[in-house]
């Protein structure tokens, strides 16, 4: 992402200002089209629900498949969500303006792209205990949950934002999405559901959770980049 | 402002099997505006793209000040302001929130700035109401308006006149002559002649 | 120097005159090739003491499965090739090897359903390698599906070709992690064979078929990529008198 960090370049707009400017204007968005947040969270909600309903309501079998449950529940939902990342953007013209705003569009998407996680994925991780809870995990559990779905979540924004800008300007987009990232993310279900298991169970779930780390250091770094070429493949 | 000009050195561009550059040359100096003419397609909006570096030549380079943009696009986008055909503005932000997220993205803006960067365009009235509610004219007016606080020497413009009445045309041409006359450089596609003096670029059918 | 030889390699019609030459000499070496294993790996290889005759068809699913990840990578590579230095020729070749690497990917996963069917007594077991295999074929039918919905042809290039070079990333993260969770739940035996080593006369079939599957891959790839150049260049003049030749 270029030279240091805090250096001022010759707009007098540091990255670090540009990048808070970027999150600002996408919060002050998202709250402003406050119903499409909560679509994502209803559908996580749903999908936990048709467990019970297809498998027993009995917490006792519940509980064996409730990390999974949650994670692939949250999976499906970080994709629902996906869908606003870019596509706004790309549509009214502001995403073009970034290309050519003079600062690193790698790091301007970064700084989107957590934006979009702290309104998609951090309310995930915060639900994602209560679906737990209702599929009869024990409550001393709610930590690892938490701490595993909000990791998780971190890279799935990130590949999911590689999958967003390869499928800008593709019509009803929704099947490919899912197409593309999901493969990418099996690593991120994998690692999840582990920790969240052995959370459930009691357990030390700290190996795991380095390793969601792990890959969440490598797309914190290697995601935007990506995105960025796709984004400007885009504009050409 | 700044001693930079504008250079296309034998521009060919391709959009699929279509050739729409055929080889353009031409050089644009500080002080001095380009109009680019044409039919419908004639490739006046690939032309803009390409000399703000958004779409990549088969052959032939821009260069800005002598330096191919390719060689730092980022450095090249902090002289150059680009307004495509759509206002570039989010309809869900107001036009003051707007330049203040677009604008201040390359320079700090005060909010006395934006305030008298909007009273330049008329929009005193509906500076703070949201973008969605604003006809198509007012959404081109502030996207002048961020034009003009931009602070770039180079404005790249596609068709500009779009949508706006005939006070709004004045206001725009006044802008471009303002710029023009500090030293800047402005390359505008548009469909009919700009009503100041400038050179003349057709690009033909 | 060596950028002459590199720009001549990026011009289509020299590419298209070259395949064409060489398709011949693929094409029959492979058949060779893939005849001499299969007689070696089929009729002349001693049984395996714990499988009998069942193992032979390690004789396609291994070939298969090494081919499915090579081409992958000659896909990922020629991408990158294309999207850096902007060839298109470069383009051509990635958009030849995808459907040549999911018919392997996909060869070696039926080959290995038939293995496991005769080793587990099931048509499919969650064994790390065909899991890995079958993720590998989702990432192959991303590549293809991400072209096929870009319309243009220059984006759509370059589009997946930003998806090959993510997905050649993936693939070891993809690999490992399959490992690894396959290790923590009681895993089916792994498909091997009997013996911790292959004596030779089970080994050399197995590497002259390895060799016939790339040798196959090259000249199916050389059709393909004459295929595809002649459809991307149809306005030039050169293809006009290639056709007619």
């Amino acid at each position: 992402m270029g030279a240091s960090i805090l250096e001022v370049g010759r707009t007098g707009v540091s990255p670090i200002a540009a990048a808070q400017r970027m999150v600002a204007r996408d919060l002050r968005l998202a709250f402003r089209k406050r119903g499409q947040l909560v679509q994502p969270l209803a559908f996580f909600a749903i999908v936990t629900t048709l467990f019970p309903l297809a498998v027993s309501p009995e917490l006792s079998r519940l509980r064996d498949v409730a990390p999974g449950v949650i994670w692939v529940a949250a999976l499906l939902s970080s994709l629902l969500g996906l869908e606003f990342l870019f596509r706004d953007d790309a549509h009214d013209g502001t995403l073009e303006q970034h290309a050519l705003s003079g600062q690193s569009l790698g790091w301007l998407l970064f700084a989107k792209t957590v934006a979009h996680w702290l309104v998609t994925g951090v309310p995930l991780a915060l639900m994602a205990p209560c679906a737990g809870l209702a599929l009869g995990v024990p409550l001393a559990s709610i930590g690892g949950i938490v701490a595993s779905v909000a990791l998780g979540s971190v890279t799935l924004s990130m590949i999911g934002a590689i999958g967003a800008a390869l499928t800008l300007g593709v019509r009803r987009s929704g099947a490919l999405l899912s197409l593309l990232t999901l493969p990418l993310s099996m690593p991120v279900l994998i690692f999840g559901a582990r920790a969240t298991e052995l959370a459930v169970k009691g357990l030390g779930f700290a190996p795991p959770l380095y390793l969601l780390a792990a890959l969440a250091v490598l797309g914190v770094t290697l995601a935007p980049l990506a995105a960025a070429v796709a984004v400007r493949i885009s504009l050409e | 402002m700044t001693e930079r000009s504008l250079q296309a050195e034998n521009l060919h561009l391709w959009r699929g099997d279509r050739h729409v550059l055929r080889g353009l040359e031409f050089s644009v100096h500080p002080g001095e505006c380009l109009q680019v003419t044409g039919a419908n397609g004639s490739g006046k909006t690939s032309l803009l793209r390409t000399l703000s570096g958004l779409m990549y030549p088969e052959e032939g380079a821009v260069c800005w000040g002598g330096v191919d943009i390719r060689k730092d696009l980022v450095t090249f986008c902090l002289d150059l302001a680009y307004i495509g055909h759509e206002p570039p503005l989010k309809v869900d932000l107001s036009a003051r929130e707007n330049l203040h997220y677009w604008v201040g993205l390359r320079r700090a803006l005060s909010r006395h700035e934006i305030d008298s960067g909007l009273d330049r365009v008329g929009a005193q009235q509906w500076g703070a109401r949201p973008v969605r509610t604003l006809s198509a004219g007012q959404k081109r007016r502030v996207a002048l308006a961020g034009l003009a606080l931009m602070g770039a020497p180079l404005w790249l413009l596609d068709e500009p006149n779009t949508n706006l009445d005939s006070e709004g045309q004045h206001l725009m041409t006044s802008l471009i002559c303002e710029h023009v006359a500090g030293g800047g450089v402005v390359v505008a596609a548009v469909h009919q002649p700009l009503a100041l003096s400038a050179r003349s670029l057709d690009l033909g059918v | 120097m060596a950028w002459t030889w590199f720009h001549r390699l990026g011009s289509p019609p020299h590419v298209y005159a070259i395949a064409r030459r060489l398709t011949p000499w693929f094409g029959w070496a492979a058949a060779v090739a893939i005849v001499a294993g299969l007689y070696g790996g089929l009729l002349l290889a001693p049984p395996d003491y714990q499988q009998g005759d069942d193992f032979r068809i390690i004789y396609v699913h291994a070939p298969s499965a090494w081919m499915s990840l090579m081409v992958y990578t000659t896909m990922a590579v020629s991408a990158a090739v294309g999207l850096i230095w902007r060839m298109k020729v470069a383009h051509a070749f990635a958009a030849s090897c995808a459907p040549i690497g999911a018919s392997f990917t996909f060869a070696a996963l039926v080959t290995g359903s038939l293995w496991g069917e005769r080793m587990w007594g099931t048509y499919w077991e969650w064994d790390p390698r065909l899991t890995s295999e079958l993720i590998l074929l989702f990432l192959y039918l991303g590549y293809m599906g991400l072209r096929s919905a870009v319309g243009d042809i220059q984006r759509a290039d370059r589009a997946s070709a930003v998806l090959a070079v993510v997905g050649i990333v993936n693939v070891p993260i993809i690999h490992y992690s399959v490992l690894w969770w396959n290790s923590l739940h009681q895993a089916p035996s792994v498909m091997q064979l009997g013996r911790p080593t292959m004596p030779a006369a089970m080994l050399v079939p197995l590497l002259i078929m390895l060799l016939g599957f790339t040798l196959l891959f090259v000249a199916l790839l050389l059709v393909r990529v004459r295929a595809e150049i002649l459809d991307r260049e149809r306005a030039a003049s050169w293809v006009a008198e290639a056709v007619a030749s």
